[in-house]
């Protein structure tokens, strides 16, 4: 399999599990902030500041208001992490290899694309954001269960798995960085919201059910962080995306550099004791789990991707 | 074909008596009845019909096919063939004036060409005969320059020639051949003369649309197709490959054959990748390569780097290696013409082939013809004026408005003048230019090109169209039976290319003896047989008991 297809299909499949994980976070926000009072929500930037766009994101808006997040982040053309524009680019992707991947899967993603720009208005309206984003969602997982089903499991199925896996576990990392800071502040007497909060941050993920089958008590900051980060069941946890990152890199040649990124990061994931850390130490924790998982793109790159093309003088 | 089928055939009747059609003010009401009384194909050759109401010998039977299922149907299939295109995505791409592109759909009109087999098999035998000496020829220009020396081919004209690579001198390319896929554009003019338009001989395209031509009208027009079984196109891409791997380095082993594209932003990236997956052969882009120290191409692969054998480039000789021709060029691989060179890797076609694709070398085409195959040539080239000799120029600068002035090396109609379209003051203009250097240009009289009957709504009118069929050439030539028909959907337009509102058409070469009767007659005959012969079966029975 050539280099670049290679690339492209690792690259397309992170661009759809960023779409999905997008639309996730802002359905769940938009619940979440109708159970909170006014005044003390955290609003709309947390999202913002999970895909860590804030300086493009100021440059183009004054405010962090619902109208203006929801805008940048499924349809703004200048954000080249928004919806619309991840799908196109997914789309532009599998448009140069559309020879390597099943007929359906192209159609599949050129749907999705024409859905996601073609329905926009929908999307940020509040009454059509609810159905709109769902269906992306839904659309998302359809595609990778037509690759799943339909898809040789070959090489380059393994690099669709390696893209989606590191972008999913990424987010789950952005996801509890920037939640568990922003939760309510730890003074306030009684605290009635810090469980409906750490609820959003399961729902983000769609973890809430399977939290709740995997932990049976109650959902607090250790259980939650124990869960979403060291949970070896949940397809969404990060341990769980690197072991299968793993299983996918054992079938690639020239593995040996990246199956050292991997360990590491496990290994990083085992020692940690989750409930015990700080809100500063959580941070830091997350941010070397972050490095780990840039790491590991780097390896992989380097070893299977077409080295980047030279500037001309 | 049902009642509709026998009543529109008995429509049709006898042809009327020379009546003139009174053009298409008619409109869509009277179509159905005695469509091709009102055909307005006079003053050009119609590949169908030789005068309104009047079909041309072997056309009879599809003529009265088309009229039988009447113009509402056929404009139904043309709708059908439309949506067959959408969904099954096949595209061009143009370029916007944002500097962006779009993917457009390909237009297509379902009423084929039809030629018949026999004459068809001398068309193809005259490209078969052109290639060949056209390859003699290139291979003769990088050597030793027999043909200038015998001062058939002058020297003035090579040194001038933009196409010509001195890079590529003394270089030896698998079985001597240069240019290994050939894309010939024919036309016929007035009197039924089919003439070599121009050939192409750098990176020709549209043979994927010949091919996806051929798999709409199988959907959308099922029973004609079946009736009079045109020759099948579909086996081209394996023709391809099997080309393609006889130049391999490494006979012996499976070669490892790749396309070349410049990219998704190329206009003929959808064929590229066609192409690609049709044969089996990966498509690259030139990052993809590289030329090793030992002097092999390789492709870089997950499992490393892999040797390539062949290469199918569709990419032009200037962009093809930044260390031999254009140093800036990114879309081509450093040291690419070293390896070629070395004979580790195969191009084709092969660079510098180019040379023979100018448009003054056209204009020698019978002498090469003559000169290396002692032959005169089967196709004939549109009678042509050089106007690097003195009498010619003469003429042409005389008879500017009636000639179609050229110049030598540009494609897609750039830089020339159409003398009877032209105002006075653009024909000046263009003599001063043709004076200034007239080895650049050549003159051919405006052709009336043929037309072929196109659905516009719910009527047939004709339509100019011109026909590339493709030539391959290594251990032995194949041509594509017929090739890509396409079609000025304007009317009255000679402009065929798709970027400014052309079309295309399926090409039938159409066996002898099949489609003898139309449809609608075959069944009514084959009801009658079946029903004498269980006549004849009850008699015999009678006659036992």
């Amino acid at each position: 399999m050539l280099s670049r297809v290679a690339e492209n299909l690792y690259w397309l499949a992170r661009y759809v599990e960023r779409a999905e994980d997008t639309a996730r976070i802002v359905t769940v926000n938009a619940n979440l902030l109708l159970d909170l009072p006014k005044g003390v929500a955290p609003g709309w930037r947390p999202l913002v500041d999970i895909t860590g766009a804030n300086a493009l994101f100021e440059e183009y808006y004054k405010d962090y208001g619902e109208r203006q997040v929801v805008r940048f982040l499924l349809g703004d053309e200048r954000h080249a992490g928004s919806i619309v524009t991840v799908l196109a680019a997914a789309r532009e992707n599998c448009r140069t290899i559309r020879d390597s991947v099943p007929r359906e899967f192209w159609e599949q993603i050129n749907g999705l694309h024409l859905f996601a720009a073609g329905e926009l208005q929908k999307g940020l309206a509040k009454t059509g954001r609810h159905a709109y984003l769902r269906e992306l969602v839904l659309r998302c997982q359809t595609l990778a269960g037509l690759l799943d089903g339909t898809m040789l499991h070959d090489q380059g199925f393994e690099f669709l798995r390696l893209g989606r896996y590191l972008e999913r576990a990424d987010m789950t990392t952005r996801i509890a960085d920037v939640q568990s800071a922003n939760l309510l502040p730890q003074t306030d007497e009684g605290r009635p919201y810090d469980n409906i909060q750490w609820v959003s941050v399961l729902k983000s993920m769609t973890a809430y059910q399977m939290y709740r089958r995997s932990e049976q008590i109650r959902v607090q900051r250790g259980p939650v962080l124990r869960f979403i980060f060291k949970n070896p069941q949940f397809p969404r946890s990060v341990r769980w995306c690197i072991e299968h990152a793993r299983s996918g890199l054992e079938r690639l040649p020239r593995n040996d550099t990246s199956l050292r990124e991997v360990g590491r990061i496990a290994r990083l994931l085992d020692g940690a004791d989750l409930p015990a850390l700080s809100q500063a130490q959580l941070h830091q924790f997350v941010d070397d789990v972050q490095l780990g998982i840039a790491a590991l793109h780097d390896e992989i790159a380097a070893t299977w991707f077409p080295p980047p093309s030279v500037v001309e003088p | 074909m049902p009642a509709a089928g026998t009543a529109g055939r008995a429509a049709l009747g006898i042809p009327t008596t020379g009546k003139v059609g009174l053009d298409d003010e008619l409109g869509a009401t009277v179509t159905t009845q005695g469509t091709w009384d009102h055909y307005a194909c006079e003053g050009f050759y119609d590949e169908l019909m030789q005068a309104p109401g009047m079909p041309r010998t072997g056309c009879e039977a599809l003529a009265a096919d088309l009229e039988a299922l009447g113009g509402d149907e056929l404009a139904a299939r043309q709708r059908a063939a439309e949506a067959t295109i959408k969904e099954m995505g096949i595209t061009f791409t143009v370029y916007s004036e944002e500097g962006g592109m779009i993917d457009r759909a390909w237009p297509f009109d379902v009423i084929p060409r039809a030629i018949p087999e026999q004459e068809w098999r001398r068309v193809e035998a005259g490209l078969k005969q052109r290639v060949q000496a056209l390859n003699l020829f290139i291979d003769d220009l990088y050597h030793d320059q027999r043909i200038v020396a015998d001062k058939v081919f002058p020297q003035s004209v090579l040194s001038k020639s933009v196409n010509f690579r001195p890079q590529c001198v003394g270089v030896d390319p698998p079985l001597g051949i240069w240019a290994h896929i050939c894309g010939s554009d024919l036309v016929r003019d007035r009197d039924g003369t089919i003439y070599v338009l121009e050939d192409n001989l750098r990176v020709p395209s549209g043979v994927s649309y010949m091919l996806e031509n051929r798999l709409v009208t199988k959907r959308v027009l099922p029973e004609l197709f079946e009736h009079y079984a045109p020759l099948p196109v579909d086996d081209y891409p394996s023709q391809l490959f099997d080309t393609l791997a006889a130049l391999s380095p490494r006979p012996a082993e499976y070669p490892e054959v790749v396309v070349l594209t410049p990219g998704i932003y190329n206009a003929a990236y959808f064929e590229h990748a066609y192409l690609a997956q049709q044969m089996g052969a990966e498509l690259v882009e030139g990052r993809d390569l590289f030329v090793g120290d030992d002097d092999c191409c390789y492709m870089r692969t997950v499992d490393g780097p892999a040797r390539v054998d062949v290469i199918y480039r569709r990419i032009d000789d200037l962009f093809l290696d930044p260390e031999a021709f254009q140093p800036d060029s990114i879309l081509g691989v450093p040291g690419l013409l070293r390896a070629w060179k070395a004979g580790n890797v195969a191009l084709a076609n092969a660079p510098g082939a180019g040379v023979a694709d100018d448009k003054v070398v056209y204009a020698f085409v019978p002498e090469i013809i003559k000169y290396y195959l002692d032959q005169d040539p089967i196709i004939p080239n549109v009678p042509t004026y050089r106007c690097m000799e003195p009498e010619a120029l003469a003429y042409v600068l005389e008879h500017i408005a009636e000639l179609v002035v050229k110049p030598a090396n540009e494609s897609g109609g750039y830089g020339m003048i159409v003398g009877p379209a032209a105002t006075q003051a653009e024909r000046s203009q263009f003599v001063q230019r043709v004076k200034k250097d007239p080895r650049n240009y050549i003159a051919q009289p405006t052709l009336g090109i043929s037309t072929v009957p196109t659905i516009v709504k719910q009527t047939l009118e004709p339509r100019h169209v011109d026909l590339r069929p493709f030539i391959l050439s290594a251990d032995r030539q194949s041509v594509t039976m017929g090739g890509l028909t396409r079609v000025a959907l304007r009317k009255g337009s000679l402009v065929v290319n798709s970027s400014q509102g052309g079309g295309s058409k399926d090409t039938w070469i159409i066996p002898e003896g099949a489609g003898a009767q139309s449809q609608a007659e075959a069944q009514s005959f084959a009801q009658s047989q079946s029903q004498s012969q269980s006549q004849s079966q009850s008699q015999s029975q009678t006659q036992k008991t």
